[in-house]
């Protein structure tokens, strides 16, 4: 059949097929049930239109006839008949939209989990080079779009079913009728075709215009204070109403286009059965059917009108969930690391402090990426790098002594916090190794390595949990929390929240402020008792007096070694070393009076002094 | 730099459940209610009324025009006697029935594409003046919590209004027409047999109704479960470092089962009420269809019907039921878009707090005299966070104001600007009343460096721009060296043509409120209100800042909201709020002698930096 210009071609629509086919396979029996309803709704819908013409033929017409017989038993049997069609068109048609429902669910809950996994499993760098937004979205709307296309497909294939069926019962009712039909459906198919291609591009842009829409809006109101002391509500009034405007011409021309189509879409079948029933005379008048095959064969083009509407559906489906699968695709496409099922070489927990030894550790940062709006179905998603690769650390090397605290001071993007999480075991270095105690920090079973390293880091992230939850990650041993919470100063603002530390963050309008939420990422760390405690900028929005207070009693009241990204020169001061980072690599390492020698040190240090009065 | 009181200001902090507020309107506002009050509100609907019944009734004609059909060629083709097929009759029928079709797919074009544009234009009247009502709320109702309520209204409330539009509406409007229409044929074949089809289908309302409240509080659980599974997901991402730093991946693996299940659950349950809906409508037609055939041949001579309008009438159950269908599925989206159709009208409707006089009073150019009397102001709920606060500040001097969190600093620095009214009290600059003052003269008089550096998605000379409309680029130019910040302006990549990004995320945030000083410089108000930020900024861009604070405020009068010392030293006089009143007021090195909340603030600040 000839298609529109910019149709899904051939290979599009080979993909969405094999996409449904693999979605099927991962859950064959909802799938079946649906597909098999769908068999009886095309049979309950063929079967109705047969009764109906049964009925007009050996009830109705021979009841109106002069000296008729016709009385109740043969119209009840008409109802029987009726009965029995309704209900195996009602079951299936149950059947077929319930398990077509489940089927899609079961999949998408399936796709789910499988991106679960990914995020959880994959290494840190996934992350650092993806979106958070375009991860969520992945697990929200792609998923729901790339199961999309299952919807219509037990209708689609329940119109086959039914397509067959007529045309057995229109050649069997007459020849001649048969063919006009023939070429009647075809024309509503295409029809339907044309109407779903045309609305493609319009429809994608309203959806543009929505978007563009409302991030106005949320620019706007953001900014609403400024736009406030500036006067300039009108200015942004006139902004929003052009975007508006364009919006409200956009749905104007898709509901232009669908008038059209709608009302063509309305008529068809009308037309087509006029023509039946003025050829269906000629062929009544020559003897070749009856009465009631002709009532047959119109109740059945009533009928399928519908169906043949869900087949433009699902065409129009078909491009949009094979992109979304794509889009899914590109996180499936990286190596998830291997699962350690046996615990390697599990150390006792080193009860005292820890050596740290980081030996000429490079690190490249990978590229950033993000995906191309503008992507079409057959060149599948791009992926459009917005960053280059950038050295960030090159050939660091220190050592740390067990109990030492040392202090990592540099400018803006020194590679501070890159050293933090190299240190950490979260990242692997390009080149080189940071060994804790002797042995490589990389290779310490991952559910375990906290006990050994603790990073704190300088956005406290909190789980939508308790605050023991928080800290512990299950039951928690009421002493050492008790412990914890009081070196990290957290003891205080918690014993007064509602329910302690059973308090849920977040929720009824528990707000922590940002130097609390980062005293309880702190605990978090201290409560594991580690040989190492890795603190990147992770005070800095605790009140200065505070501060202090939990670092005189981290060095005081804890044997473990300690590694500090210092902001301020009274946390400096208070570090037995300083290890100065300047673009990636060590410029200079030792006491803080003898470093202050270093023109850049000092200028550095002197800007923090004179930053905090 | 050193923060004094990080976290949230509770000025600003949520409000709930009020009634006069413009966000949670009175649920309990009736739909018809809320129709006519939306039908004042755009007068556009009530022309569209007329097309409305226009469009419905075409849509009926062509759709009964095929039973209508079909009964004619029984009964007067001759078909219902065993006879001869009268031809010429039913072909002129045909004629007649595919004039008919056309005239109808013509009229419904016509009157759909009408009274799409009519929804269209009242949409648009709808979304620009929710959007431009919420520019003039008072600042008061500008918070994080709001603001998300407040978009909610001009984009999704306004959407679901325009889904319900694009489907919902029509099938409202040619349902119920086509099922008048199909009874009123049935009638005028055989009034019986008509009242026994609407009884037949009269138990199917209740039924729908039951699986419409099931259906509803399903798709609420729905809602709410996807909500519950993508926070779970937001966790895996947004905490992935903390969630590999302490090995819990199996944890949160149960998290994001435990909620993937669930949705799946509540899906599945808020399914299985959609798959009955059709149902019920095909069961009771078929029902209905029993009575009309058994009734119809038992008492044919009584109820005087001919074979082919018995057959016509059976012929019309069967499509009866479609449109019954259709109207009880849309009533699920009509409930929603009634419900956001009272949200918007609400907001539209809701009181403005701070009006502008016209044509208002005007003050002089110049360092401004403020005189301050008994001022008194709370949020809509919440306590009083000013009360009785009275001041006077001579022109040209600069106050810096210090207080702790929830003191009222902030709101007493937004009042000097009017972006609220007080309940109690006045505020007069140079004299006059600011409640009196044009809002021209008010905007050249009085400017504020919000705390917040929020730069427009525009280039950074745009930006400036903004301070006053119509500035060249000399003036401009002028502003920039007033500050001495030419060697910045420099570095920037394309200069003042770089572009700010979103919300100004190009720059930092230091460089963004370097921004909103030459904007402000550029506008040269007599009186300046700072608000200084609490995050931390690099010492190069703070220097810089520093800098152009002292000379800006050269020669006008400076209120700052202070959380540093050095600021606080600087000034001339310093004002200590505590729990909405003034405390303590005087030059720095007095205060710092006085026994009192100064003497523990400037501990700290000292306590904190040595």
């Amino acid at each position: 059949m000839d298609l529109p210009a910019h149709s899904p071609s051939r290979s599009v629509l080979g993909l969405g097929l094999r996409l449904v086919v693999r979605m099927y396979r991962m859950h064959p029996l909802a799938a079946s049930v649906a597909v098999f309803g769908a068999f009886l709704t095309a049979i309950g819908i063929v079967g109705s239109t047969v009764v109906i013409g049964w009925v007009t033929d050996n009830v109705v017409l021979p009841s109106f006839e002069p000296g008729s017989t016709i009385g109740l038993t043969d119209a009840l049997w008409g109802v029987v008949a009726v009965a029995c069609v309704a209900v195996i068109r009602s079951a299936g048609s149950v059947m077929r939209r319930y398990y077509a429902g489940m089927t899609t669910q079961q999949v998408e809950r399936s796709l789910r989990e499988r991106l679960g996994r990914y995020y959880l499993q994959l290494p840190m760098d996934f992350h650092q080079r993806s979106m958070a937004g375009r991860l969520i979205a992945h697990a929200d709307n792609d998923t729901m779009m790339a199961t999309h296309v299952l919807d219509p497909v037990p209708f689609t294939l329940g119109t086959f079913f039914l397509l067959i069926f007529a045309a057995i019962s229109l050649i069997t009712i007459d020849l001649t009728i048969a063919v006009i039909a023939l070429l009647i459906f075809p024309a509503m198919y295409t029809l339907n075709r044309i109407y779903t291609v045309r609305i493609e591009a319009p429809t994608a842009a309203v959806q543009a215009g929505v978007g563009r829409v409302s991030s106005l809006a949320h620019e706007s109101f953001d900014g609403a204070l400024v736009v406030k002391t500036l006067g300039r509500a009108e200015a942004e009034s006139e902004r929003f109403n052009a975007s508006s405007a364009r919006l409200r011409n956009d749905r104007i021309h898709v509901g232009n286009l669908r008038a059209v189509f709608e009302s063509s879409l309305d008529a068809l079948p009308s037309l087509g059965i006029a023509a039946v029933v003025l050829i269906g005379a000629y062929r009544i008048d020559a003897g070749a059917m009856s009465g009631g095959d002709l009532v047959q064969v119109v109740s059945l083009f009533t009928l399928l009108a519908f169906p043949m509407r869900v087949l433009g559906f699902f065409l129009e489906m078909v491009p949009r969930s094979v992109v979304s699968h794509r889009r899914l695709q590109t996180v499936w496409n990286e190596r998830l690391p291997e699962v350690r099922t046996a615990p390697s070489s599990e150390r006792p927990r080193s009860s005292r402090a820890s050596t740290l030894e980081v030996r000429n550790v490079s690190y490249t940062y990978p590229a950033v990426s993000r995906l191309d709006d503008d992507e079409d179905a057959e060149a599948g998603p791009r992926l459009i790098q917005t960053q280059a690769p950038q050295e960030i650390l090159k050939d660091v090397s220190f050592s740390v002594a067990p109990g030492q605290v040392v202090a990592i001071v540099g400018g803006t993007a020194a590679g501070k916090s890159t050293l933090c999480s190299l240190i950490a075991g979260l990242t692997r270095p390009s080149a080189g190794l940071v060994a804790l105690d002797g042995s490589d920090v990389i290779e310490l079973p991952a559910d375990t390595r906290a006990d050994h390293v603790s990073l704190v880091f300088q956005e406290s992230f909190l789980f939508a949990d308790t605050i023991a939850e928080n800290i512990a990650f299950g039951t928690p041993d009421r002493t050492r929390l008790d412990a914890a919470m009081a070196i990290a100063a957290a003891d205080g603002f918690v014993s007064e929240l509602p329910r302690g530390v059973e308090t849920v963050v977040g929720e009824r309008g528990v707000t922590l402020s940002g130097g609390q939420r980062q005293r309880i990422a702190l605990a978090r760390a201290l409560y594991r008792q580690p040989g190492l405690i890795i603190l990147d900028d992770a005070t800095s929005a605790v009140d200065p007096v505070v501060e202090k207070r939990i670092l005189d009693a981290l060095r005081n009241q804890l044997d473990t070694t300690a590694v500090i990204v210092a902001q301020r020169l009274s946390t400096i001061e208070l570090a037995d070393s300083v290890v100065f980072l300047r673009k990636g690599t060590v410029a200079g390492a030792g006491q803080h009076g003898d470093l202050l020698q270093l023109p850049a040190y000092r200028s550095l240090v002197e800007a923090y002094e004179e930053a905090s009065t | 730099m050193t923060v004094v009181d990080p976290g949230v200001d509770p000025d600003l902090d949520p409000e709930d459940g009020v009634a006069s507020n413009p966000y949670d309107p009175d649920e309990s506002e009736g739909a018809i209610s809320v129709i006519r009050r939306g039908i004042a509100a755009s007068p556009e609907l009530k022309r569209g009324v007329w097309l409305t019944a226009a469009m419905g009734i075409s849509v009926a004609l062509g759709q009964l025009a095929v039973p209508v059909l079909v009964q004619r060629t029984i009964d007067q083709g001759g078909l219902s006697d065993s006879g001869d097929v009268d031809i010429p009759a039913v072909t002129r029928l045909v004629v007649v029935v595919v004039a008919v079709v056309l005239f109808a797919a013509v009229a419904n074009w016509r009157t759909q594409r009408r009274l799409l544009q009519r929804a269209e234009e009242t949409l648009y009247r709808l979304r620009t003046d929710a959007f431009a009502k919420v520019h003039r709320l008072s600042v008061a109702d500008h918070n994080d919590t709001r603001k998300g309520i407040l978009l909610a209204r001009v984009t999704s409330d306004v959407e679901a209004l325009a889904q319900f539009v694009q489907w919902g509406f029509f099938i409202w409007v040619t349902s119920p027409v086509l099922i008048l229409g199909m009874l009123a044929v049935l009638a005028v074949y055989s009034w019986p047999l008509a009242v026994v089809v609407a009884v037949c289908f009269m138990p199917a309302l209740p039924l729908f109704r039951w699986v419409q409240r099931r259906q509803l509080q399903a798709n609420d659980a729905h809602r709410t479960a996807v909500g519950t599974m993508l926070s779970s997901f937001s966790e895996a991402v947004t905490g992935a470092a903390v969630i590999r730093a302490y090995g819990v991946q199996t944890r949160q693996a149960e998290h994001l089962q435990r909620s993937i299940d669930l949705r799946y659950r509540t899906k599945l349950r808020a399914n299985r009420y959609m798959a009955l809906v059709f149902v019920i409508a095909d069961l009771f037609a078929a029902i209905a269809f029993s009575g009309v055939l058994v009734l119809g041949v038992m008492f044919r001579d009584q109820l005087g019907i001919e074979a082919g309008e018995l057959v016509a009438s059976l012929f019309i159950v069967l499509l009866i039921a479609g449109p019954i269908a259709q109207l009880s599925e849309v009533l699920d989206s009509t409930q929603g878009a009634v419900s956001a159709w009272r949200k918007v009208l609400h907001l539209i409707d809701s009181p403005v707090d701070v009006a502008d006089p016209v044509p208002g009073l005007v003050t002089p150019a110049g360092p401004v005299a403020i005189e301050v009397e008994d001022l008194s102001f709370s949020y809509r709920v919440g306590p009083r966070v000013l009360d009785g606060v009275s001041i006077s500040i001579p022109s040209g001097t600069n106050v810096a104001i210090v207080g702790e969190t929830g003191s009222g600093k902030t709101t007493f620095a937004k009042l000097l600007c009017r972006l609220a009214d007080p309940q109690e009290g006045s505020i007069r600059l140079n004299g006059v009343e600011i409640r009196e003052m044009s809002g021209t003269s008010r905007l050249d008089t009085v400017r504020m460096v919000p705390q917040d550096g929020f730069l427009f998605d525009a280039s950074i000379g745009d930006n400036i721009r903004f301070g006053r409309p119509g500035a060249t680029d000399d003036d401009i130019a002028h502003a920039v060296d007033l500050l001495e910040l030419g060697w910045w302006v420099e570095r920037l990549p394309d200069g003042l043509l770089t572009e700010a990004g979103e919300r100004g995320s190009n720059l930092s945030v230091g460089e963004r409120q370097l921004v909103a000083l030459i904007r402000a410089a550029l506008a040269d108000p007599g009186l300046l209100i700072l608000d200084e930020a609490t995050s931390a900024v690099d010492p190069e861009t703070d220097a810089a800042l520093t800098g152009a604070i002292q000379r800006l405020s050269a020669g006008r009068t400076v209120v700052s909201i202070a959380h540093r010392l050095a600021t606080a030293e600087a000034s001339d006089c310093v004002v200590v709020f505590d729990a909405g009143r003034i405390a303590q007021m005087g030059p720095h090195h007095e205060l710092v002698q006085e026994p009192g909340i100064y003497q523990r603030l400037h501990q700290a600040w000292i306590g904190a930096t040595r």
